[in-house]
């Protein structure tokens, strides 16, 4: 497949928005989706639907096989050494939520330590936060520095004794810095604290190994990865998913139900109760094979390419100020125009069909540590091209312009 | 859509240098309000006199263009007008962004009528409304004396 042409695979290029051809700049947000997802949605619920894990009937079985190779495509994508380490979610908050959830009922009290960082999506924030309100732990901020960055020093400065967990980014969806989580984890394992990483933004756009990496846990949303939202991946070491009680409670997770007591599933069924998102999962498997098709050395050289040249191109653009500076950086480019609220940047650039998202990208104490209220966000996925950093860069001079800069 | 409709001299002049931006000590009355998805604030200081008329109105806070200039524009607005009044104007204000066509309160000059018009063009960017909105829920707030911080989420 070549990469120059793969705006083709994704039906909503097909059609103007508005009037306009669309200039997708939003992916750290969410993907657009290819063709074999959308199909593949399509296509379970005409032809195969069933529910997956219970029933013995024809659909039922074929249905839970391909439930599970979805299962064995992710373990195969991050390298995990057992298909049972791989849980479904909705979503990477539910992947985190999960383990905070989990661990903490198990293994925090009061004066404990968490360990994140000032450049935490919130959803590696808040289940944490409801831990600090219920269980009286605290939380630790390792700090950025002026290139928006967080080093192993940073990290390293915040461990104490009673450090418990540590949970972090992989690749900042504001500044695009890329944490060293591999390092992350060996320093923070010599200490014997187990670490989870928020792979939200990591997982579409990097390589991953999980054997390598050899975090505690990793979350993964499907949205982002050009999959169906609704689904979302928490990868977890066998011992620590064997270890933790179970989040959810319902069908599906358990293993005997008596009045005077109940067993749980084995692995993974016992962190899957309910119905789940059995055609969002499938098609899920269409979404890993669609990057496995690519290549994710050529994800990474591409959005390389179109990071060097969009930075190139709005450095050069007078006016705009580039957030962080980080050595090791994703595609992502936050920015502000002096004297023009990135929110009036979004509707103008908007006009022209470039959607990009203004704010603070759920990411508030980072924002206020740089004492910005809000800022403009563009950000890549395998679609884009050069000369949609280029309408880009003109949408900033008509925004510029309205406002007489 | 246009962006010129959103976008009138009038309300990037205001949105550049917006009137009555800060803080007075005698304030008697006063109300925050915030955006939680686009981080905006705006807190709203006012001092009503023993006839309950608006004696002064000031507001700090940051936001968009269309945001300070709605702030800006209202503050000026009410400024001198008596507590009934302003809510009148409000609810006019309101009602004018989110359905009806024009203003139809009787207290409003038509010189104020037509400089309030000119923030009626976020009505075809509906993402945006809010930010028209913040102050003026702020501003009924703060004359109710509500401790609840207002927030555009509905």
């Amino acid at each position: 497949m070549n990469i120059n042409d793969i705006k083709r695979e994704f039906p909503i290029f097909d059609d103007k928005i508005q009037n306009n051809d669309l200039v997708y700049l939003d992916s750290a947000n969410s993907s657009q989706k290819p063709r074999v997802v959308v199909d593949r949605i399509y296509d379970f619920y005409t032809k195969e639907f069933s529910n997956v894990g219970r029933s013995v009937h024809y659909l039922a079985v074929a249905a839970t096989n391909l439930y599970e190779q979805t299962r064995v495509s992710v373990q195969k994508y991050i390298n995990a050494k057992d298909k049972d380490e791989i849980v479904f979610t909705k979503g990477a908050t539910e992947a985190i939520n999960l383990v905070a959830n989990t661990f903490g009922q198990k293994y925090l009290s009061e004066g404990d330590e968490v360990l994140l960082t000032e450049l935490e999506h919130h959803s590696n924030y808040v289940p944490w936060h409801f831990l600090r309100k219920a269980k009286n732990i605290k939380i630790e901020f390792a700090e950025i520095n002026d290139d928006g960055e967080v080093t192993l020093e940073a990290i390293e400065k915040k461990i104490t004794n009673k450090t418990k967990i540590i949970s972090v980014s992989h690749l900042s969806n504001v500044t695009g810095a890329i944490l060293p989580i591999k390092e992350i984890v060996e320093l923070a394992h010599s200490k014997n604290i187990p670490v989870l990483i928020d792979g939200c933004q990591g997982a579409p756009h990097l390589r991953l190994d999980m054997q390598d990496i050899d975090c505690d846990f990793y979350a993964i949303s499907g949205h982002k990865m050009y999959g169906p939202t609704g689904i979302g991946v928490l990868y977890a070491k066998k011992k620590w998913l064997e270890d933790l009680p179970p989040y959810q409670g319902g069908g599906g997770m358990i293993n005997e139900v008596k009045k005077e007591g109940i067993t749980y599933g084995e692995l993974p069924n016992k962190y899957e109760a309910g119905t789940m998102a059995t055609a969002q999962v499938i098609a899920f498997n269409e979404s890993i094979k669609f990057m496995e098709k690519i290549g994710i050395q050529n994800i990474e050289k591409h959005e390389k390419e179109l990071l060097d040249y969009g930075l190139e191109k709005l450095r050069k653009n007078n006016s705009v100020n580039i957030i962080g500076n980080p050595k090791e950086k994703g595609g992502v480019i936050s920015f502000t125009i002096e004297g023009v609220h990135p929110h009036d940047i979004a509707t103008i650039l908007d006009e022209d069909g470039v959607a990009i998202r203004a704010g603070h990208h759920c990411c508030q104490i980072l924002h206020d540590k740089l004492n910005l209220p809000a800022t403009a966000r563009a950000s890549f996925g395998v679609y884009n091209t050069k000369d949609d950093i280029d309408k880009l860069d003109e949408a900033i001079n008509k925004c510029k312009k309205i406002f007489n800069l | 859509m246009d962006l010129k409709d959103l976008y009138q001299e009038i309300i990037l002049d205001h949105g550049k240098n917006p009137r009555n931006l800060g803080k007075f000590d005698n304030y008697n009355k006063d109300a925050k309000g915030n955006n939680p998805l686009c981080g905006d604030n705006v807190h709203v200081y006012l001092r009503l006199n023993e006839n309950k008329k608006v004696e002064d109105i000031a507001f700090e806070g940051h936001g968009c263009a269309i945001s300070m200039a709605s702030a800006s524009i209202m503050t000026d607005m009410v400024r001198g007008k008596e507590e009934k009044e302003v809510k009148e104007i409000v609810t006019d204000f309101l009602g004018m962004i989110k359905e009806k066509d024009s203003l139809e309160t009787n207290i409003l000059k038509d010189d104020e009528k037509t400089k309030l018009m000119s923030l009626s063009g976020v009505k075809q960017y509906p993402m945006r409304v809010k930010c028209a909105t913040l102050s003026w829920h702020t501003l009924t707030s703060a004359l109710d004396n509500s401790d609840q911080i207002v927030k555009t989420e509905e």
